[in-house]
């Protein structure tokens, strides 16, 4: 059942925008959404395009791989669920096919700008996490 | 016919760790002080403007309620965080300029530090789901995300950022209401922990109890009350596009290295008849030290990247009441206040030498506010 607040670290709350990308990630696939008039895809999943207001689209599979345009180090967890992850790297990753994603970055020795990485599939108890691993 | 607008008066609470009182009473007290700073009877005010994130305040409803308004003739609650003062600002003056309303009160009053604390607190939005169950969550990431990057393209590093944070501690100092006055030097900005890297804990505001309101007014009016009047010569808010889906999603935003500041400058300064070599005081507003420099950069007030060199020189009074950092995370209210506290000259040991223009700002990132403020002369 959906509660109006959300606990913060939960599962995602899965809505209709975002339910195949949660469900894609479960069998190990990122699903995108693509704007059917300007040929976007797009990130976060959402009823019309950020980019022309169309509300058409279709949903596909995308090859996620990508680069890094920043990052942080979290040395400091701000909920109790994260205290034992400390220090984790949070990136915002810029997939070859075009939207960028914050994510989880595994084994990030030799992060620099525009290191070049790849997805890997966290699983939790309940749902899948996208995060990313540099590549070689 | 518009009419100039002037800002009349300031007042604030104490600035705690705790200040043991509902918030609404932290917000009525505040209005009260700038009332009576401004020498304005109470019961003359026909308008309040506030913000609040989430619901971390009290609407202006009931701050007219516990002040016994005669009656209300413009009330505004912005869901915003730091992205609203100069922009309540602005929808204030415009009302005031038309004669929609008469003598409004600005306010911004919260528990932010023994209450719900910002900085980590779940905004609302679409845009959680894909931050906080990975555990991107909490504000300083976000600014973080953008610093690191900002860095890189225009050749600073973290003695820039130390720069900001030792700068604002030495007019914390200065300033009786700070509640950060402990100096700080080099190496003690880099012996303070990391707590997102590139952000150490002197990067970071600290979340405060208490309230800050102004009150606004027609320059007429003003010129017949107790302080010096401080014009509102600009006022202005910008978003890019794509600002996101709520004030924690900048997924959607291309450039991380240009703030809202980059769209709103020409706009701003042109309103206000003046031009950024013209400011003699930056109140910018510095939840974390790289917004500084990324303001600085996008004001105009040096050359890109050149915005840590600016603040290491001295030449412009920057953040007098020692900003966010310093003072305590009252969401800027308190450095929009500070400005009118430097025009009106009554900055005390803080106070800069000259003081006829002063630029402030409200926000960090994708969207935010700012407003030029002047003497009356």
């Amino acid at each position: 059942m959906r509660t109006p607040c959300p606990s913060p670290t939960g599962p995602p709350e899965a809505d209709p925008d975002s339910g195949p990308f949660w469900a894609a990630l479960r069998e190990r696939r990122v699903v995108l959404q693509r704007c059917a008039a300007c040929a976007r895809l797009r990130f976060p999943p959402m009823g019309r395009c950020p980019w022309c207001a169309d509300p058409r689209s279709t949903r596909e599979e995308v090859h996620a791989v990508g680069s890094v345009y920043s990052w942080v180090v979290v040395h400091r967890a701000f909920r109790p669920e994260f205290a034992a992850d400390v220090p984790y790297v949070v990136a915002t990753v810029d997939l070859d096919a075009g939207p960028r994603l914050a994510l989880r970055l595994e084994r990030p020795a030799g992060i620099g700008f525009g290191s070049r990485v790849h997805p890997v599939f966290h699983r939790h108890a309940d749902w899948t996490e996208l995060r990313m691993a540099l590549d070689g | 016919m518009a009419d100039p607008v002037a800002v009349a008066g300031v007042g604030y609470t104490r600035f705690s760790r705790a200040s043991g009182r509902p918030v609404l009473d932290l917000a009525a007290d505040a209005a009260v002080a700038a009332c009576a700073d401004a020498g304005l009877p109470l019961h003359e005010v026909d308008g309040i403007a506030s913000h609040m994130v989430g619901a971390d305040s009290e609407n202006a409803q009931a701050v007219g309620t516990a002040l016994a308004l005669p009656g209300l003739r413009l009330v505004l609650d912005l869901n915003q965080a730091g992205h609203a003062p100069c922009n309540l600002l602005g929808h204030v003056a415009a009302a005031v300029a038309s004669g929609h309303a008469r003598h409004v009160l600005i306010f911004r009053a919260l528990n932010g530090r023994s209450g719900p604390k910002v900085g980590s607190a779940r905004f609302p939005g679409r845009g959680g789901q894909f931050r906080y169950p990975i555990g991107y969550d909490a504000y300083p990431m976000y600014i973080a995300m953008w610093a690191r990057r900002y860095l890189h393209e225009t050749g600073q590093d973290a003695r820039d950022l130390a720069a900001v944070a030792i700068a604002h501690r030495e007019y914390a100092v200065r300033n009786e209401r700070a509640v950060r006055r402990t100096p700080l030097d080099l190496d003690g900005y880099f012996a303070s922990p990391l707590v997102v890297d590139p952000f150490r804990a002197a990067d970071c505001t600290t979340e405060v109890d208490g309230a800050c309101a102004l009150l606004v007014t027609t320059l007429e009016r003003a010129r017949d009350l107790r302080r010096p009047p401080v014009r509102v010569a600009a006022a202005a808010y910008r978003a890019g596009p794509r600002p996101g889906l709520d004030i924690g999603d900048h997924v959607l935003t291309e450039d991380y290295t240009r703030n809202f500041t980059d769209l709103l400058r020409d706009e701003l300064f042109g309103r206000a008849g003046v031009t950024p070599a013209d400011v003699d005081v930056a109140c910018v507003y510095d939840c974390f030290t790289s917004a500084v420099l990324m303001s600085l950069d996008g004001l105009g007030l040096c050359e890109r990247g050149g915005a840590g060199e600016l603040v290491r020189s001295g030449l412009l009074p920057i953040n007098p009441h020692g900003g966010l950092l310093g003072e305590g995370y009252l969401h800027g209210m308190n450095t929009l206040a500070e400005a009118v506290l430097q025009v009106q000259g009554r900055g005390g040991d803080r106070q800069a030498a000259r003081h006829d223009v002063a630029v402030v700002t409200s926000g960090a990132l994708m969207d935010g506010s700012a407003a030029v403020l002047t003497a009356d002369r």
